[in-house]
């Protein structure tokens, strides 16, 4: 900062560095410390949204424009996917279970970053900014500099990176395919008969039947308020469901007359339970 | 020594060579094919090698003819060229070994029809015939040692060759070792030379010998000495030769009475130079052969198995030839004609031998025949001419060679002089006791036979060679003595004879050896002829005989002073390795293991704890980088 | 207010989302804390690139995206087909590469 031709730092970036800095640093730690995959995946994108601005800050837009939209926008959608597909399991406890792991993890963490970043802030406090202005600007943009590198001196490299990229598409294939031999298949008439031999012949109930939500994890609620365990998604942890009360006895249930007597609907009345009360 | 390049018919002596190593090759590589006609082959090569060996001897005109062929080894600073040597030596040997050979060849026809693996014979028999022609042709010594070996090898293949029979196996076994004793001697020496002359061809090493120190020159003969103990079976490595006779008779014949045993002769009087500057190995030479020469004759007397009598006899003239090559350059040419005398009449003796044992289903052991002269004229004539020849009957092979030895004993001059010719001497009577004995058992007397044996003369292709080796042992010895003496065909080996000064006259020598001999005969003659031989050997005999029939001690000492300890040596060695060694690398092992079996706890599987410890690495990095820039 | 800041933030974040791999359990948060990490590094690459005035930097986080974008779809997948073997997700309860 001190060589003629460093530039200076604006305060308009200083105050992007301050304000999205601690964001990132927040999402960081979300990530980490979340116990629902998911929450850990959306922390994540959150991070790498702050990282996307400082790309643009810092004169490199079309750097920005790729994380925002290949990594937020791809890469952990595809994270999340995943994540639908695989499911939520276990390994979401909070025990650790290797003896020592976590304390060491911790201390090596703060060792690390303390080095690492005494050194580089030893090693780059007098680093001159010599600035982008030389190689971008108004006639040639980021995306026109970065290609005229691209395309000539790192030209292999991006040829080989094509080569990379099919390699990775074919094994993803080939790990995720499941192959079955032709003619396994069972047919429609055979499913058909197996099921008519097992106990329940006909469809299992839909999630949502009965319920009061529509989502793929709340279960279905047979007619006399129980959950029915056969509309269970798997690998989706249930939503806690409330039971509708179970009429019992007369006087609950009521007397036909009574019911018509009474215009007041009672909480049985109304399908969803007892909250329908409270729309009241 | 001046040599000439080859020419003429010499230029092609490898052939000598090639022509039965070819014939080994074809038929141990032919299989079951060359059943048929195998044989023939293999006594084919031989005889056309003796032709051909005869060819060159009458071109070779008392010339030295080197015959270059290839550079075998070539190093920096060592380069073999394979070459052969023709000279009057070589020649000799050419001429008895395919002589011989090829009669023995002949021989094995008829005494190996009934084998199933006569093929398997014959090549080994090539390979030998070919090894000992590298052997004797060979202008260095790495070739010499390469047809050391080679006989060797063949030596050790034709003894085992009945392998079915332990005995036959131990015997090769014991062969092949005590051979190996020798072998490393005669290295040693190859070894010694290189490393203080440069070279081993006999041009450059007895050009350049009487350079080295005394000590070294000691050194090197008393190596050879070793190597040509083992070979020829002398003191102390003589137990072996007795036993090789499991092997099939003809290859007691060829190998282990005429040819091969004669290897450690031939390695001396080659190194003649070697032998001219250190009197102390010539010594030990002498020593050697006047003990062997004792020891066989006296080991000889006492055996039942007549191809024992046969080994010790030839344990025992080896024993004069050693003697005379001891005694430098007047025993040179004594020693090889008797070697050459030798040569004929011990062969011939096997296969008459051979010849008995086939007539009486292959049994050795002299007191189950007697009487058997009647059935067997052919053999009985010409075993009985070898038998003459080879205890020195006036005017018969031995009686040339083996006197000329006795004179040059006595030509010393002095007291050892008298000694060893005394030594010669009584053996010479002893030689007469022990082959009598064994005439006197076999031939004459009541017939001991086992029952069911009918003894009948051999077939022709059998006695055949044996009356021309019989004729050989008549006229051999006044061939090379007198009529065309070897000792102007060496000359150019080992210089002109020198008319020596007789210290005893040779006719006093002739006459008390003879005389000797006489006693021999006699003696024999009043233990075995006039007396009923019993079927079994007696048990109850004196101290002495006890001792002959046990070769005196000679396989107990070996077993106590090399046996025994080197079993104790192993046993220790086993346990040192078991314990020592074993334990060490097993105890390394273990407490490896464990050690890894303990690190490996660490590794729990769980990726969070490897992650756990990649942070602590970069943590030790990161800081190790800061104290560095900071630092 | 200086460079310093942006890069000091990316050593920080790069912290937390080691110690998330460290501390959760949950293969796809661990995958998440990784991208973190990958973030933080596109950030350093970003700032180094205005510090020394040349375009090479943002190259590079560029790729890193790339790299990252294929790095999730496999390691998706395989978190895909380790759940459907295991019927979980867990990173300790693949645990068999050990002594």
């Amino acid at each position: 900062m001190n060589g003629l031709e460093s530039i200076e730092i604006g305060t308009g970036e200083a105050v992007v560095f301050w304000v999205l800095g601690p964001i990132a640093l927040a999402g960081a730690l979300g990530m980490v410390l979340s116990r629902n995959a998911v929450h850990s995946a959306l922390w994540l994108v959150n991070t790498m949204l702050a990282l996307g601005v400082f790309y643009v800050v810092q004169e490199a837009p079309f750097l920005g424009a790729v994380q925002i939209i290949v990594y937020t926008g791809a890469i952990m959608i595809l994270f999340l996917f995943v994540l639908m597909l695989v499911g939520r399991d276990s390994s979401d406890s909070v025990v650790e279970t290797l003896r020592g792991q976590r304390v060491a993890a911790i201390v090596l963490g703060l060792g690390f970053a303390g080095l690492v970043g005494a050194g580089v802030a030893r090693a780059t406090q007098d680093l001159p900014v010599t600035g982008l202005a030389g190689v971008q600007g108004l006639e040639i943009s980021n995306i026109e500099a970065i290609a005229g590198v691209l395309f000539t001196r790192y030209l292999l490299a991006f040829e080989v990176t094509s080569a990379l990229l099919i390699t990775a598409a074919v094994g993803a294939m080939v790990l995720a395919h499941i192959e079955r031999e032709p003619g396994t298949r069972s047919t429609q008439k055979e499913r058909s008969r197996a099921r008519f031999l097992t106990d329940r012949p006909q469809t299992l109930p839909g999630p949502g039947v009965y319920a009061r939500g529509n989502s793929v994890a709340a279960p279905a609620l047979l007619p006399d308020g129980r959950l029915a365990e056969d509309s269970f998604a798997t690998g989706i942890e249930p939503q806690e469901a409330e039971q509708m009360p179970r009429p019992t006895g007369r006087a609950e249930l009521g007397s036909p007359d009574a019911a018509l007597g009474s215009l007041e609907p009672t909480v049985s009345d109304v399908p969803g339970g007892r909250e329908g009360g409270d729309h009241r | 020594m001046e040599t000439v390049p080859a020419d003429g018919l010499i230029a092609a002596s490898w052939l000598l060579i090639a022509l039965p190593l070819a014939g080994a090759a074809v038929l141990l590589l032919g299989g079951r094919r060359t059943d048929r006609w195998g044989h023939l082959l293999g006594t084919g090569t031989v005889v056309a090698a003796f032709v051909l060996g005869l060819l060159c001897t009458l071109q070779l005109d008392g010339r030295q003819v080197e015959v270059g062929l290839y550079t075998f080894v070539a190093t920096g600073s060592l380069d073999v060229p394979v070459g052969l040597l023709f000279d009057p030596l070589s020649a000799v040997f050419v001429l008895l070994i395919t002589g011989v050979g090829a009669l023995i060849h002949v021989y094995s026809i008829g005494y190996m029809a009934h084998d199933p693996r006569r093929r398997r014979f014959f090549a080994y028999l090539n390979l030998f015939v070919a090894a000992m022609l590298l052997l004797v042709l060979g202008d260095n010594y790495v070739a010499l040692y390469v047809g050391w070996e080679g006989v060797g090898l063949a030596s050790y293949l034709l003894i085992a060759f009945w392998h079915e029979r332990p005995a036959a196996a131990t015997a090769a076994k014991k062969a092949f070792i005590m051979n190996r004793v020798g072998d490393v001697g005669l290295a040693l020496a190859i070894f010694l030379m290189f490393a203080q002359l440069g070279t081993v061809s006999y041009d450059g090493v007895f050009g350049s010998v009487g350079t080295l120190a005394a000590g070294t020159v000691t050194a090197i003969g008393l190596l050879l000495l070793l190597g040509a103990c083992g070979k020829s079976g002398q003191f102390p490595l003589q137990a072996w030769l007795p036993d090789a006779m499991e092997g099939p008779t003809p290859v007691s014949a060829l190998i282990h009475a005429a040819t091969m045993v004669t290897a450690g002769v031939y390695l001396i009087a080659r190194s003649a130079p070697i032998y001219d500057e250190t009197p102390t190995a010539r010594a030990v030479v002498l020593a050697v052969g006047a003990i062997t020469l004792l020891i066989g004759a006296i080991a000889g007397c006492a055996q039942d198995d007549i191809k024992k009598v046969l080994a010790y006899s030839t344990v025992s003239q080896i024993g004069y030839m050693f003697l005379a090559v001891g005694l430098g350059p007047i025993g040179y040419v004594a020693g090889l004609a008797h070697l050459l005398t030798h040569g004929f009449f011990k062969a011939g003796l096997f296969l008459g031998a051979g010849s008995v044992m086939h007539a009486m289903n292959d049994q050795v052991d002299m007191r189950r025949f007697g009487g058997l002269a009647p059935h067997m004229k052919v053999t009985f004539v010409t075993f009985g001419l070898g038998y003459l020849a080879l205890i020195g009957f006036p005017f018969l092979s031995g009686f040339y060679t083996k006197d000329a030895i006795i004179e040059a004993a006595f030509d010393r001059g002095d007291g050892w002089g008298y000694l060893l010719g005394g030594v010669a001497i009584l053996a010479a009577g002893l030689t007469a006791f022990y082959m009598t004995r064994l005439m006197l058992m076999t031939f004459f007397g009541r017939p001991r036979w086992e029952p069911g044996v009918h003894p009948h003369e051999s077939p022709p292709v059998m006695t055949a060679p044996m009356v021309l080796l019989a004729v050989g042992s008549v006229f051999a010895g006044f061939l090379l003595v007198v009529a065309f003496p070897l000792e102007e065909w060496l000359a150019p080996v080992f210089g002109e004879p020198v008319e020596a000064e007789h210290v005893v006259a040779p006719i006093v020598v002739s006459v008390l050896v003879t005389a000797v001999m006489v006693i021999g005969v006699l003696t024999a003659w009043l233990f075995v002829g006039r007396r009923e031989v019993p079927a079994a050997a007696p048990v109850r005999v004196s101290p002495v005989t006890r001792a002959a029939r046990r070769a005196l001690y000679a396989d107990a000492v070996n077993e106590s002073l090399l046996m025994r300890p080197g079993q104790w040596l192993a046993r220790a060695l086993v346990f040192v390795d078991n314990r020592g060694v074993d334990g060490a690398v097993n105890g390394l092992a273990a407490s490896l293991g464990g050690s890894s079996s303990r690190l490996g706890r660490t590794q729990t599987g769980f990726v969070r704890s490897y992650a756990l410890s990649m942070l602590g690495g970069a943590v030790v990095v990161a800081g190790a980088l800061l104290a560095v820039t900071a630092g | 207010m200086s460079l310093t800041h942006y890069l000091v933030l990316a050593a920080i974040l790069f912290t937390i989302g080691a110690v998330g791999v460290l501390v959760r359990r949950n293969a796809i948060v661990v995958f998440m804390c990784i991208e973190l990490m990958l973030n933080s590094a596109n950030l350093t690459l970003v700032t180094f690139a205005r510090a020394s005035g040349t375009l090479d930097g943002q190259i590079m986080a560029f790729f890193v995206m790339v790299v990252a974008a294929a790095e999730v779809v496999v390691g998706l997948a395989i978190i895909m087909s380790l759940f459907r073997t295991r019927r979980s997700a867990s990173v300790d309860d693949a645990n068999l590469l050990k002594y």
